[in-house]
């Protein structure tokens, strides 16, 4: 405790680029996967391929990613964009098959309903059936979350800092308070983001609450 | 024969759903358990097989307490088929119907022949042998269930809601595929259902439970619907049970008249009746004719097909039903074969209802029956 | 820099030897390999027990709760407490091990318990029903129907192991981690790279041949056989004739498994390393 009591300033510093380097990609990510898991529901041929797709990209281990990023993106090795276009990547394959599946299990009457009242397009899709899949993504969005948090830490083995740093410098320098102090620091990131994803998720499904008072 | 002797079941959170149960199911005949939802019909069939225990009383197969045997096999001694067929949907068709078998060590080939032939007789298509169930529709998915339950030639069957998830003309298909079956197998078997029509169909011995477990009455269909024992029951075998309940009085010496009769291609000019019945060649009903509107040839587009035909050796219901769907409200009687014997009118068998008996209105063992005995 | 890392790539100097990129491959591929084994004599009696028992849940939310835990730091933290209590090679060897067994353990518990759980209640009970015994109910029903979640679990383990191992080589292990590491620290970006890319296509290879024992081995009932074509559930037709056109109907129709598997990537649902 005395090594954290002393270090304050430093894990604040860190974590709050923690939060940048794991919160803007699941954001970004969300905006792109929304798109694509449409049109993987609009044209049923572009299901597998974008699935099979997004698979691909989330076989590519993250120190890999990392690395490879300044010569696909011409950075600088150091800069931080890496990460965020690298959890990007992560964030926008684990949600494209996520945000698809999440309108597939929109109930067909209901969609049926909704063409019958007249809803056509847009007004449907930001209507009925995006409102209604906010419990499959929103699911599929905690996962990305807690998997970001996990992944950014590794980032400090290729000298972007973040809460990582404190696991590698613990590491080199033989303090297990350090390291634990980042293990903590993680987690609870971790669980803050889960937190106000579940939080969004209520405030945006109400009915599902009326549900579980009646039951 | 299955024996519930004064079986109860109690669950821990204090809740009876079968409330000191005593009936006896004969051998060879089917025995519906029927009634509401909650009112422990599938608690009581499945501790038959004991998948639940009964927390008092016992249960005997032919003497023998259930309770004693080795559960897994008498399980494989028992047909057992389930609402939503149950099928294994990693396995084919043919493998699921030899489940039973392989389980009992019968050799492959005895096994498959043996599965074969009973797709056959529950009326699937060699070739759905190979499929796999999720490329059945579910009524198939049914009859390969029933299948299933049966490759072991099972002297007894336990069947929870095996028909009610299907639409009701497939329902109507397999309870008929059913009945035949049993008319030649002649299973001792226990059936549950919702549904008091399936139940007044199938059933030698129906047996009503109401909510909380407890036996309402037990007797055969014919004398349930004419004398169910309370309000109760009365209600649960619904409103038109006096209509439903001539479908078991045989129609004997019905007023037949004789009926002047047209085929297809006769012209009608000339006829002064509202409406003729038109005939095959065979002598076999085709539908009703107005010759008024006509005025020509009959053409096939003309008939008005609506009306029931009934069987002259068939019951008064089928009589009286034929009368009333019939657009000249003569009611269409055949013989056996279809031919047309003649037509009756619907007052004709109203009054040879009225004049007939009400079947066993003191029959010695209604009380008997009350008490869960009936057929035994 | 494209060119030099071909160069590389391909140069029979970077290949050869104890410590070139075959013997490095072969390396990685034997951790991994070790790690989601052991793992998988644990884990999958353990899905396997509290999916069919239903006994024991906490154990599959707890494993699922440690992925909170980021992998770096279990590593650390291991490595500074394990490594010390071994000589030689052990010391680096053993930590990393123990922390990819611990990492593999959550996916590939959920997935064996999520497939038993998904088994379709009706058919267990039709199972039970017609007498098997409990280990026949496993063997013959459960195992089958949960393979395509079991075996997206192992899927998902080795994806993990794969990239774990490569960050590992920060506390002394071998592998293609080495290529990064040791790159990143002497700034000789060609090899990090070009270690990146075998490790991204080693992963790729394996994921690939996972998929297709997976086609292999699972019951084409649980997948529609065409897979792809399936994946939208659609509500059987009921037939009103048991004849030719319904049954064609149903055909149509056909619907794939809950959660069923797909070509390459059955494993997104899970977090990764």
């Amino acid at each position: 405790m005395t090594w954290v009591n002393d270090h304050w300033g430093d894990i604040f510093t860190l974590a709050r680029s923690h939060v940048w380097l794991a919160g803007v990609p699941l954001i970004l990510g969300l905006l792109i996967a929304l798109p694509l898991g449409w049109a993987a529901r609009r044209w049923s041929r572009l299901y597998p391929v974008l699935i099979s797709t997004s698979g691909l990209l989330y076989t590519i281990p993250s120190l890999a990613l990392f690395v490879l990023m300044p010569i696909i993106l011409g950075t600088k090795v150091l800069d931080p964009v890496n990460v965020v276009v690298a959890m990007t990547i992560y964030t926008v394959a684990l949600l494209v098959r996520t945000v698809a599946d999440g309108l597939g299990s929109v109930p067909d009457h209901v969609l049926q309903a909704a063409r019958a009242m007249g809803y056509g397009g847009l007004r449907r899709f930001f209507g009925v059936e995006l409102p209604l899949a906010v419990p499959v993504i929103a699911a599929g969005l905690r996962v990305a979350a807690v998997s970001n948090v996990s992944i950014v830490s590794v980032a400090s083995l290729i000298g972007v800092p973040q809460l990582g740093n404190l696991l590698t410098d613990g590491y080199d320098r033989f303090i297990t308070a350090e390291i634990i102090a980042g293990i903590v620091a993680c987690v609870v990131l971790a669980l803050v983001f889960d937190g106000l994803i579940l939080l969004g998720e209520r405030l945006l499904t109400p009915w599902r609450r009326a549900q579980v008072v009646r039951s | 024969m299955i024996r519930f002797d004064d079986v109860t079941k109690q669950y821990p959170d204090g809740t009876v759903a079968v409330d000191h149960l005593t009936l006896t199911a004969p051998t060879g005949k089917i025995t519906v358990l029927v009634g509401p939802s909650g009112c422990g019909k599938t608690t009581s069939l499945r501790m038959v097989n004991r998948m639940i225990e009964p927390t008092s009383g016992t249960i005997t197969l032919d003497g023998q307490d259930t309770g004693r045997m080795d559960e897994a096999e008498m399980r494989r001694g028992i047909g057992y088929v389930i609402q939503h067929a149950g099928l294994f949907p990693h396995r084919t068709v043919l493998d699921n119907v030899g489940t039973v078998p392989r389980l009992l060590g019968w050799d492959r080939k005895k096994t498959r022949d043996r599965s074969r032939e009973l797709l056959e007789r529950v009326g699937l298509a060699p070739e759905l042998a190979d499929r796999y169930p999720s490329q059945l529709s579910g009524g198939q998915q049914q009859r390969v269930g029933v299948a299933r339950a049966l490759a072991a030639d099972p002297p007894v069957m336990l069947m929870d809601e095996p028909f009610s998830a299907v639409d009701p003309v497939v329902r109507d298909q397999l309870q008929d595929v059913f009945l035949d079956l049993q008319s030649e197998l002649g299973k001792t078997i226990v059936f549950v259902t919702h549904d008091i029509d399936e139940a007044i169909k199938l059933g030698d011995q129906v047996a009503v439970l109401r909510v909380g477990g407890k036996l309402a009455q037990v007797s055969d269909p014919a004398y349930l619907l004419t004398h169910p024992v309370d309000d109760f029951v009365a209600d649960f075998v619904g409103r038109d049970r006096g209509y439903r309940s001539l479908q078991f009085q045989p129609a004997p010496r019905l007023p037949l008249r004789s009926e002047r009769t047209l085929v297809v291609g006769e012209s009608t000019v000339g006829l002064t009746e509202p409406w003729v019945l038109v005939v095959d060649d065979e002598r076999r009903p085709l539908g009703w004719v107005e010759p008024a509107r006509v005025n020509g040839e009959v053409t096939s587009e003309a008939l008005h097909r609506g009306g029931t035909v009934a069987r002259a050796s068939g019951s008064l219901r089928g009589a009286l039903d034929a009368a009333l769907s019939s657009p000249s409200r003569r009611g269409v009687i055949v013989d056996d074969s279809g031919t047309l014997v003649g037509t009756v009118r619907g007052h004709e068998v109203l009054s040879l209802i009225e004049s007939a008996e009400r079947p066993d209105v003191d029959r010695p063992d209604a009380l008997a029956g009350h008490r869960g005995e009936g057929l035994a | 820099m494209i060119a030099s890392i071909l160069e590389w790539l391909t140069s029979s100097a970077t290949w050869s030897g104890d410590s070139g990129l075959g013997a490095r491959i072969v390396q990685h591929l034997w951790y991994s390999l070790l790690a989601v084994a052991i793992a998988a004599v644990v884990a999958i009696p353990l899905g396997l027990w509290v999916g069919h028992t239903g006994r024991a849940k906490w154990l599959v939310t707890l494993a699922n709760s440690l992925r909170a835990v980021p992998t770096l730091g279990l590593l650390f933290a291991v490595a500074l407490w394990l490594g010390p209590k071994f000589s030689s090679d052990l010391a680096f060897l053993i930590p990393s091990v123990v922390v990819l067994v611990v990492l593999v353990i959550p996916p590939i518990l959920s997935g064996v318990y999520a497939g038993v759980e998904a088994v379709d209640p009706a058919a267990r009970d039709a199972a039970r029903g017609m007498g098997m015994r409990g280990m026949q109910v496993v063997r013959q029903v459960e195992i089958p129907n949960a393979l395509p979640l079991i075996l997206s679990g192992l899927r998902s383990a080795f994806l993990q192991v794969i990239a774990t191992a490569t960050v590992a080589a920060y506390v002394g292990l071998g592998g293609l981690g080495r290529y990064l590491i040791d790159g990143i620290k002497t700034g000789d970006y060609v090899s990090t790279a070009g270690g990146a890319i075998v490790v991204s296509l080693l992963a790729l290879v394996v994921d690939g041949l996972l998929a297709l024992v997976q086609r292999a081995v699972v019951s084409p009932g649980l997948t529609g056989g065409t897979v792809g074509r399936s994946r939208r559930g659609r509500v059987l037709p009921e037939d009103t004739t048991a004849t030719g056109e319904a049954r064609e109907r149903a055909m149509d129709g056909v619907r794939g498994p809950a959660g069923g598997m797909s070509e390459v990537g059955g494993t997104v649902d899970t977090p990764k390393a």
